[in-house]
């Protein structure tokens, strides 16, 4: 409409017609393509991978994900440690939400060794309180950081400053901001100090009101709007083509959640139901994520409000040095602020684990899904796209 | 759950069920059978969502051990299904064409463990590891300390504590020193 008010037409269009195919049949040669390598130096919030595009003017016909730019071979380093050394490497697997890993980590040699109904109830209500809390520091930067991509920086300042206090919480309960080694085999490894709930309540009240900030700055944008709105879209086809879980699946009416699906710890004493959307497209996964941000306060408060004040946070357990499992494989899963998180851990009866293997949601989102997200975005998207499918690359690599 | 195995033992050569947990179960097959498993298991069983494929290198036994997990979204339940296959000159069927992240997967795992799926997608391109050309690293054998200690200067002023030692110390002072030192080196 206003292209023809002022009487001129997109630079776009005078390019040669998009006829490329997707495919390795793109002949950079003929000068219609050009090759552009966006990362591995941070895009966007992502980080430590790349990703290879085939642009057409500016509309990508061709993507390819590159990781291993992190590769510290976790999985393998784990297999030639004690049980219990695993747990310092298993919490870099994820940097975003490390809390994850530590349980996966420390869940999986409970049920292995047995141990599994021995976690004191008090422990499996602080384990939710972290996994929780670390789903809140993670959607405090991943909601604004959305914006961000749009170039809507204010909102990711307030959220940093947010997610900080957080880290303030967790840091006076575990010792540590960002890597906490609190969930450990048996339970955890403190109990709330000291006026930990007043203070947590003071940070979510300020949070309550970032939420209603965060509101008006990027969903009443209309330059996210516009943006976001059709962009990248999932259909609910693509949810088990591709193995899409978490927010990217309930943005696109797919209700799944490991917290509902397989309730684990005490998520079944919580009142909560995952929000869903429609769409499917950034919009729709940011809405989610937005609403989910709400439902996370909400949880930490009913966490806090029905925990008991006082009981055993850790199962008496063997002499770590000499604790061996016997022969066995289990898989276990829970709901990180990205989607289903899962851990493969197989024991052989010796002192280590025979094989440890991690399944993140960034391993199908951001290399199959990602791929052919891409193809017809414009360049200036890509970042966007990227973000909105909460790729994390260290749980690619591993 | 067991119904379903019941009744999938016959035609699938079902060897060994493990119930590890009321809503996950780990079966093996032969080799030939396990992509048809997977095939029906996805179509005809409601096993939708592919959780992943994993690899677990027996050694001893001179095999390797290939997991594909699924997960049926209406029943709420997993099954791990497990097939045996050589370490010498390893090869698996491509399950590619059923599920697109397949690929990945074995594209990774044709890097770590070396084990080809002819026709796979992208199968031979380098995933984590450019330009590697040691053995597949994520095999038993494959000596991490040793190719560190070989290819990395060392750090002159660096101490460098035994785990276990350093652990012991730490956390049990007063044990005797009976515990064998731990071997990291393997």
């Amino acid at each position: 409409m206003i292209n023809k008010f002022l009487g001129f037409e997109p630079d776009k269009d005078k390019l040669p017609s998009l006829t490329a195919k997707i495919g390795d049949d793109i002949d950079l040669s003929s000068h219609k393509y050009q090759k552009i390598w966006l990362g591995p130096n941070h895009p966007g919030v992502t980080g430590n991978m790349a990703v290879e595009l085939w642009v057409q003017g500016n509309t990508v016909v061709k993507a390819k994900t590159h990781v291993g730019y992190l590769h510290r071979g976790f999985e393998k380093l784990i297999e030639r440690r004690l049980f219990v050394q695993g747990f310092p490497t298993s919490i870099r697997m994820c940097v975003a939400e490390p809390d994850t890993n530590e349980y996966l980590i420390a869940t999986c040699t409970e049920q292995l060794s047995g141990y599994d109904k021995a976690v004191p109830e008090m422990a499996k209500w602080l384990r939710m309180l972290s996994l929780e809390m670390a789903r809140l520091q993670g959607l405090l930067r991943g909601v604004p950081g959305q914006g961000g991509t749009f170039a809507l920086g204010l909102g990711v300042q307030w959220g940093v400053y947010l997610r900080d206090l957080i880290l303030d919480r967790f840091e006076e309960l575990t010792g540590a901001r960002v890597y906490h080694m609190y969930i450990i085999p048996g339970g955890v490894r403190g109990l709330l100090p000291d006026g930990f709930k007043e203070r947590m309540e003071d940070n979510l009240r300020d949070i309550d009101d970032f939420i209603i900030r965060i509101r008006k700055l990027m969903f009443h944008n209309s330059v996210f709007k516009k943006r976001a709105k059709g962009l990248a879209r999932i259909t609910p086809e693509m949810v088990d083509k591709y193995g899409i879980v978490g927010t990217n699946a309930r943005g696109c009416g797919v209700k799944r959640d490991v917290r509902k699906d397989h309730p684990y710890l005490h998520y079944d004493q919580l009142d909560f139901d995952p929000p869903t959307d429609t769409d499917g497209d950034i919009y729709a996964r940011t809405w989610v994520r937005w609403q989910e941000l709400i439902q996370t306060v909400d949880l930490i408060r009913q966490i806090m409000a029905k925990m008991p004040e006082k009981g055993d946070i850790k199962a008496q357990m063997p002499n770590v040095l000499h604790w061996k499992i016997p022969k066995g494989e289990t898989y276990v899963r829970l709901e990180s602020g990205r989607g289903e998180y899962g851990m493969y851990y197989v024991t052989d009866g010796s002192e280590k684990p025979r094989r440890v293997n991690l399944r993140g949601p960034s391993y199908t989102h951001a290399i199959a899904l990602l791929e052919d997200l891409l193809v017809g975005a414009d360049v200036a998207d890509v970042h966007a796209i990227m973000v909105s499918l909460q790729t994390c690359p260290p749980e690619i690599e591993r | 759950m067991k119904n379903l195995i019941e009744k999938l033992t016959e035609d699938f050569k079902i060897s060994d069920v493990v119930y590890q947990r009321p809503d996950l179960a780990f079966v093996t097959v032969p080799k030939g059978v396990a992509i048809s498993l997977v095939t029906e298991l996805r179509d005809y069983e409601g096993f939708s969502h592919f959780v992943m494929m994993s690899c677990v290198d027996w050694i001893e036994e001179g095999k390797f051990q290939l997991l594909y997990l699924l997960h049926n979204p209406k029943t709420k339940t997993d099954v791990g299904v497990k097939t045996f296959i050589d370490r010498e000159n390893a090869e698996m069927a491509s399950a590619h064409h059923l599920w697109k992240q397949v690929w990945t997967y074995q594209r990774e795992l044709k890097e770590a463990f070396g084990i080809d799926f002819p026709g796979s997608p992208r199968v031979d391109e380098n995933f984590v590891v450019e330009g590697w050309t040691e053995m597949p690293h994520m095999r038993r054998d494959f000596n991490t300390k040793e190719y560190s200690r070989d290819t990395y200067f060392p750090r002159p002023g660096r101490e460098t504590n035994d785990p276990a030692e350093y652990m012991r110390k730490k956390l049990y002072p007063n044990e005797p020193i009976t515990a064998k030192k731990q071997d990291n080196d393997k």
